[in-house]
């Protein structure tokens, strides 16, 4: 679309006469209407558009109507492609990289328009297409009886908990940001109650973001249960609370690309996992979506090296909790060498030491998981595993029927489960052993592999159990998962967390 | 240079690796743009086909070397000989259907250029005076940003001439096959153009034909204005 400039915008479709019209990216400054307190706004509008970014086509209200709010100043219309030099900008997805950005004539300018195809599954934006955003006022909570309670929760926050919980209202009552570094089965989630409910006291709008679309699935009924009288929108790919404007939202990163400026406590659940970590959009979106003066709440059981190393110089305010909630120490994992067990696969017979190992605990009747990196190694693994009992299964990503197998396992009905690392987190199984094969693999990375062991003696019923990374060859990751988790256990012990 | 630069597929935008030879050094050589996975889910039309939409034919539903759709075509004759002869690259299967959405319906303008070569080969064949796209209605066309067929057409280097224009009307694809062939006239001659018809071999080009409805109302209008002959090209059949 192209505006004329007479001196603000005013869109092509709307002129009656015919003048000088350009694309919004060629206009080094966008005039902004003030703002103008007597006009009355569409409320629909506002609670339609309110922190968010979004397209023309987004938006079921008429052209009319999103000018004369421009025109008072309650909304902004913001190139949603940005020209540097030789370099392109998408707005909503932070994305500069050349390889995303192609060209196409463009019939709703006239000319040739760049666009980028990264973000092109929420509408395509060009170097015509505007932005819109809302200026005017957010639109009002009704504060249905301030003085009850806004939290249910019964439960009871262990002493680490206790101690991180208290650093989460603090960060929310000054604006700051927070690491939160929780081992595996710390029981991260709880931890936030008490800061959700105090930001939502002072009426903030709170969000908690995470890269995986089940762990939103996850999180949101425990949110809405002990938060009863808040409206809790949930948004994934294809979920119908796209546009309902709420208290507390729980989304995928992914989701976050149509939200601006729209949150005063954003936490951001697992940063260090897939995609999220590998994917600077993602990390742009979640910026994007928070208020300039705002909380940032990061939650983690596995920073990275960077991370880490920020917080042992002081650069990056963190709280651990090294311990887990039921507290007993972590299971440390023990390294065995299994020579070259591709070479052995390719002769159909398992490294011996697994092989024993396994056939241990299948005598014990104890429930294991293996890891192994490669799918079409896993194939090679699965009827020599089978030969120690049939009921062996394997998962991977593309399983169309990977939760049911993840159920029988949950159930105790499989005693073996061969997995890649799309189990690594998110599941609990409660008293398992647990192996990795070919730990040497990059695909092992020190996170994963913290993860992986953090899968064992998460229950309170069964605290303990085996984590063995079978290996051709220790890695540095390897070395640093250990290093990590012994780390957390004496810290554990040092503060008083551990009854060991 | 471009020579050892790694490229992402355009498709899956996984990374396609340079296969670096003496022939790829010295030798200029094709871009790649998609991914060999990518390649392989596409299913080229090959085998025993329509010889008039360019189906592969089932023995059940054909008669001689003619599918029974184009048969009930060809014996209304209204209908007869109005389209020459469809050739289409691939089947439409459901990857190519996720492709052409995103083509289409999204508006990622670059997949054109991922069938631009083999477009290319079928557009020369024939020696055609005319390459047609499938016009788009006004509002359509605004909607979309551009015109898929026109897309496929430059992308494979050649001028598309738009002889025709269309009315707006509902979507194609929400209609049944019944609704789609006794559609009303939806397409004119272009009243800005004035190319000469009469005599002429025409090549019309759209993304998919589905029951030939659409192409053959095209075709129908060129015929009615002297057309030759009119033929068509699609990726997807």
């Amino acid at each position: 679309m192209r505006f004329a400039l007479q001196p603000h915008l005013i869109p092509e479709p709307l002129l009656s006469t015919s003048q000088l019209t350009y694309k919004i990216s060629e206009i080094p400054t966008i005039p902004e209407p003030s703002f103008n307190p007597s006009f009355t706004f569409n409320p629909n509008l506002q609670r339609h558009l309110s922190g968010k970014q979004l397209l023309l086509e987004d938006l079921p209200f008429s052209l009319e109507e999103i000018q004369l709010h421009y025109q008072n100043g309650y909304i902004a219309y913001r190139p949603a492609l940005k020209k540097t030099l030789e370099k392109y900008e998408c707005m909503r997805c932070g994305t500069k990289d050349w390889q995303w950005f192609a060209s196409y004539p463009c019939s709703r300018c006239g000319e040739n328009c760049v666009y980028c195809r990264k973000c092109i599954m929420m509408g395509r934006i060009s170097s015509c297409t505007p932005l819109i955003c809302w200026l005017g006022p957010s639109p009002q909570e009704n504060d249905s009886g301030a003085s009850e309670p806004i939290l249910h929760w019964q439960g009871q926050l262990s002493q680490g908990q206790e101690e991180a919980s208290r650093h989460v209202v603090q960060a929310i009552s000054t604006s700051t940001e927070l690491l939160v570094w929780a081992v595996c089965g710390a029981g991260k989630t709880e931890v936030l109650f008490k800061g959700i409910e105090y930001a939502l006291t002072k009426g903030d709008r709170v969000c908690i973001a995470t890269p995986r679309t089940d762990v939103v699935l996850e999180l949101t009924p425990r949110i809405k249960a002990v938060f009863p009288g808040i409206e809790v929108a949930s948004l994934f790919g294809g979920s119908e609370d796209r546009h309902k404007y709420a208290a507390i939202t729980i989304s995928t990163t992914h989701q976050l690309q149509r939200f601006y400026h729209a949150f005063d406590t954003m936490i951001v659940d697992e940063v260090d996992a897939f995609p999220y970590s590998m994917d600077e959009s993602l990390q742009y979106a979640v910026q994007q979506a928070r208020k300039p003066h705002s909380t940032m709440i990061y939650l983690t059981a596995t920073p990275s090296q960077a991370w880490q190393r920020d917080c042992r110089v002081g650069k990056r305010q963190y709280v651990t909790i090294p311990a887990r909630y039921h507290r007993q120490p972590l299971p440390v994992p023990v390294f065995l060498w299994c020579g070259n067990w591709e070479k052995q696969l390719e002769r159909n017979s398992l490294p011996s030491n697994l092989k024993a190992w396994v056939e241990q605990r299948l005598k014990q009747g104890k429930q294991v998981l293996v890891f192994a990196p490669k799918i079409r190694l896993m194939e090679k693994m699965l009827p020599l595993f089978r030969q120690l009992h049939p009921k062996t299964e394997m998962v991977h990503a593309e399983d169309p029927i990977r939760k049911e197998k993840v159920g029988l396992m949950r159930n105790k009905e499989i005693p073996l489960l061969v997995t890649t690392t799309i189990l690594e987190r998110g599941v609990t199984f409660p008293n398992i052993d647990v192996a990795i094969i070919g730990t040497e693999d990059a695909i092992f990375t020190e996170s994963a592999l913290v993860q992986i062991a953090g899968r064992a003696g998460r229950s309170a019923q069964f605290p303990t159990g085996d984590v063995v990374f079978f290996h051709h060859g220790r890695t540095e990751a390897m070395v640093r998962a250990r290093k990590q988790i012994t780390t957390m256990n004496q810290q554990g012990l040092k503060r008083g967390l551990l009854d060991r | 240079m471009n020579l050892f630069r790694e490229k992402n597929c355009i498709l899956c935008h996984a990374k396609i690796e340079p296969v670096v030879t003496w022939t790829s050094v010295f030798l200029y050589q094709k871009e790649t743009l998609i991914c060999d996975p990518c390649k392989s889910r596409l299913e080229r039309i090959s085998g025993e086909i329509c010889r008039a939409c360019n189906r592969p034919l089932d023995k059940q539903y054909s008669r001689n070397d003619l599918c029974l759709d184009c048969l009930r075509w060809e014996e209304e004759p209204e209908w007869q000989g109005v389209l020459m002869q469809n050739q289409s690259l691939y089947l439409y299967n459901d990857y190519l259907k996720e492709v052409i959405a995103l083509f289409k319906y999204r508006g990622d303008y670059l997949i054109a250029s991922v069938f631009a070569t083999e477009l290319a080969g079928k557009m020369i064949l024939g020696s055609f005076d005319w390459i047609v796209p499938i016009p788009l209605s006004q509002e359509r066309l605004y909607e979309r940003g551009f015109n898929q067929a026109e897309a496929l057409i430059v992308q494979a280097g050649f001028s598309a001439t738009h002889l025709l224009t269309r009315l707006h009307t509902e979507k194609q694809s929400k209609k049944s096959r019944e609704d789609r062939i006794h559609l009303p006239q939806v397409f004119q001659l272009n009243p800005n153009e004035s190319y000469p018809i009469a005599g002429c071999k025409i090549l019309l080009v759209d993304d998919i034909y589905t029951t030939g409805s659409t192409l053959r109302h095209a075709a129908k209008v060129l015929k009615a204005n002297g057309a030759r002959e009119v033929h068509s090209l699609t990726v997807a059949r």
